[in-house]
């Protein structure tokens, strides 16, 4: 009885193992057919900074429309989430506004990934307060302060007796870690720093806050203009004060500005490389302007 | 061949009815196989520190007790908040309204249950916290207090349900010998019937306090998720859920963040089971009455 049963069972297994095997060639024998019409379309995933996603999605769609046969798809989560996913192998292209990290290098050579660094654009971070604050500039020894909690009333930088509610994105974010590293001197945030899960909370916080001060993309500040105010910096107590804006940001002289990443494996080919040239190119700097970042130079 | 096949279908039976207890041990399994190097590597006393530090260029702190103490704060205050109006609403709609107005409570009821609950914390973001800032004169409205707030709620559709369930399900025989008595109604509702319920509505509330503490959206988008001991209602907190969520997307594989945020994890599970066993004694408790 039971050989019977094991007998079936191979029986149709063998037929199935048929039936794929049939239906592959099947397969195999009608993509060259399909080919004819349309060229091999290349797939090309991008994945990383939340700060960069609506840049690497608007150099995506550019670049879609002039190159039919090359399909890219932009997802955020994170740099850090960005530069796990390239050292796993599922991303093509991670986009990162800070830099890779000693301890990721060490985890991609373990791994055999050897990251690539690209410098695509720049952006400037802006520190914001709200408008009816009457702090307009700030040193970024202050700024350092107010973060790492030294400073915990306005009046410590000149300004009315209140207490300063300090706003700062979540750790996962690339930008927290880059603000640590410039304003803060790589001192750790404030107990009381409240952390943000975006940036849009942080702009709806310091617009209903009087007395909160927050920072963010020099992006979205700009676009955020008529509702914070974008608070000038100082590098040094007595260097001059410098707004944040383009030129600044591309001539150096704002301090709180970064470049922002792609990361490759290796040497670039294919559709990866088409793209990279095409980011790197006029038409793709003149997007980086366009969406509130700055080009390389 | 008979017997054979009602021993599959028990067996098939037995197998979904203890599906339950496989998960949750393959969930104990799991968390503890991703937290369990944590005890030696930077040592098990690492998480009682009295700050959560995860990303720092000097050192790494992971000590859950800010966490701990947020997410206690925010929900003994929202529990504080869900148990008047979730208990008095359901003895108003079990015992007190009319038809009609059982009509029009219950959907709203409902719909209030289905809300999702990062549409909650929206309202809580834009609606709720100016509305608590302006009311206590605060300088944020990111605090421990509008997080419970919306998570009352969420939670007092569940209370209000199921304890208007166990209203409902006290005897009618109890009522009307009440009443024979010359108890009027409000003596009938509260020495009478509402005792009569008391385990279903102590299950109703502990039902309530599970999803209050694992709520995670709504407090994380209102409670300002500073990192610091307070019981402070006005203060910002941070959760043990919000932590989690905010974290785990941005965590280096099997680092100690990534082994910390699962004891984080398994800590909520275990406050959690303890409610439960909690919830189950007094339910023993008032039964054996």
């Amino acid at each position: 009885m039971k050989q019977i049963k094991e007998n079936i069972m191979l029986n149709k297994l063998s037929k199935l193992s048929a039936i794929i095997f049939l239906a592959s060639f099947f397969i195999v024998g009608c993509s060259p057919k399909n080919g004819e019409k349309t060229e091999t379309v290349q797939y090309l995933t991008i994945k990383g900074s939340d700060t960069m996603v609506h840049l690497a999605s608007d150099w995506a769609e550019t670049f879609m429309k002039t190159h039919p046969n090359i399909e890219i798809s932009v997802t955020g989560g994170g740099s850090g989430t960005g530069i796990a996913a390239l050292l796993n192998g599922t991303t093509d292209i991670c986009i990162a506004s800070r830099k890779i990290k000693n301890k990721e290098i060490k985890l991609a050579s373990e791994k055999g990934i050897s990251p690539n660094e690209i410098v695509t654009s720049r952006d400037g971070i802006a520190v914001v307060v709200n408008p009816e604050n009457p702090i307009k500039v700030l040193s970024i020894e202050q700024i350092g302060k107010i973060y790492t909690g030294a400073y915990k009333n306005w009046q410590d930088v000149g300004g009315p007796d209140q207490q300063i509610i300090v706003l700062s994105r979540e750790s996962s974010s690339g930008t927290y870690v880059f603000f640590q590293e410039k304003a803060m001197k790589k001192k750790d945030y404030t107990q009381d720093a409240m952390l943000m899960p975006s940036t849009s909370a942080i702009i709806q916080s310091v617009t209903q806050d009087k007395w909160a001060i927050g920072y963010v993309g020099l992006g979205y500040g700009v676009k955020a203009q008529d509702k914070v105010k974008m608070l000038h910096i100082k590098d040094q107590a007595n260097s001059p004060e410098i707004s944040p804006s383009v030129a600044s940001v591309q001539n150096d002289s704002y301090s709180l500005a970064r470049p922002l990443h792609f990361y490759t494996n290796g040497a670039l080919n294919g559709a990866a490389k088409e793209f990279v040239e095409f980011v790197l190119s006029k038409e793709g700097q003149k997007i980086v302007l366009e969406s509130g970042y700055v080009p390389v130079d | 061949m008979n017997s054979w096949r009602d021993k599959l279908i028990y067996i098939i039976l037995v197998g979904s009815a203890s599906t339950s207890i496989l998960i949750v041990v393959l969930i104990f399994v799991f968390l503890g196989k991703e937290a369990f190097s944590f005890i030696w590597d930077p040592g098990f006393s690492e998480l009682w520190h009295t700050k959560w530090i995860p990303v720092s260029f000097k050192k790494e702190i992971f000590g859950i007790l800010p966490l701990m103490t947020g997410t206690l704060l925010v929900t003994a205050l929202a529990t504080l908040l869900m148990i008047p109006f979730g208990v008095l609403g359901a003895i108003y709609v079990a015992e007190l309204a009319s038809d009609s107005e059982r009509q029009i409570l219950k959907p709203f009821i409902e719909i209030l249950a289905g809300v999702p609950s990062v549409v909650i914390g929206f309202f809580g973001l834009v609606v709720l916290s100016p509305i608590i800032k302006h009311l206590f004169g605060l300088n944020t409205g990111l605090t421990a207090l509008t997080g419970a707030i919306l998570l009352a709620f969420m939670a007092i559709p569940t209370v209000l349900t199921v304890s208007e369930d166990a209203i409902q399900s006290v005897p009618r025989a109890f009522r009307e010998a009440s009443l024979a008595l010359g108890a009027n109604q409000l003596q009938t509702i509260f020495r009478i019937i509402v005792p009569a319920a008391l385990p279903g509505i102590i299950a109703a509330i502990m039902l309530g306090v599970g999803r209050v503490i694992g709520e995670t959206m709504a407090v994380l988008m209102v409670t300002g998720n500073a990192a610091k001991i307070t019981l402070n209602p006005f203060d910002s907190v941070r959760t043990m859920t919000a932590t989690i969520a905010a974290e785990m997307g941005e965590v280096a594989f099997g680092s100690h963040h990534y082994q910390a945020l699962f004891w984080i994890g398994i800590f909520l599970l275990i406050m959690t089971f303890l409610l439960n066993l909690m919830a189950q004694r007094v339910l023993r408790k008032y039964q054996m009455r």
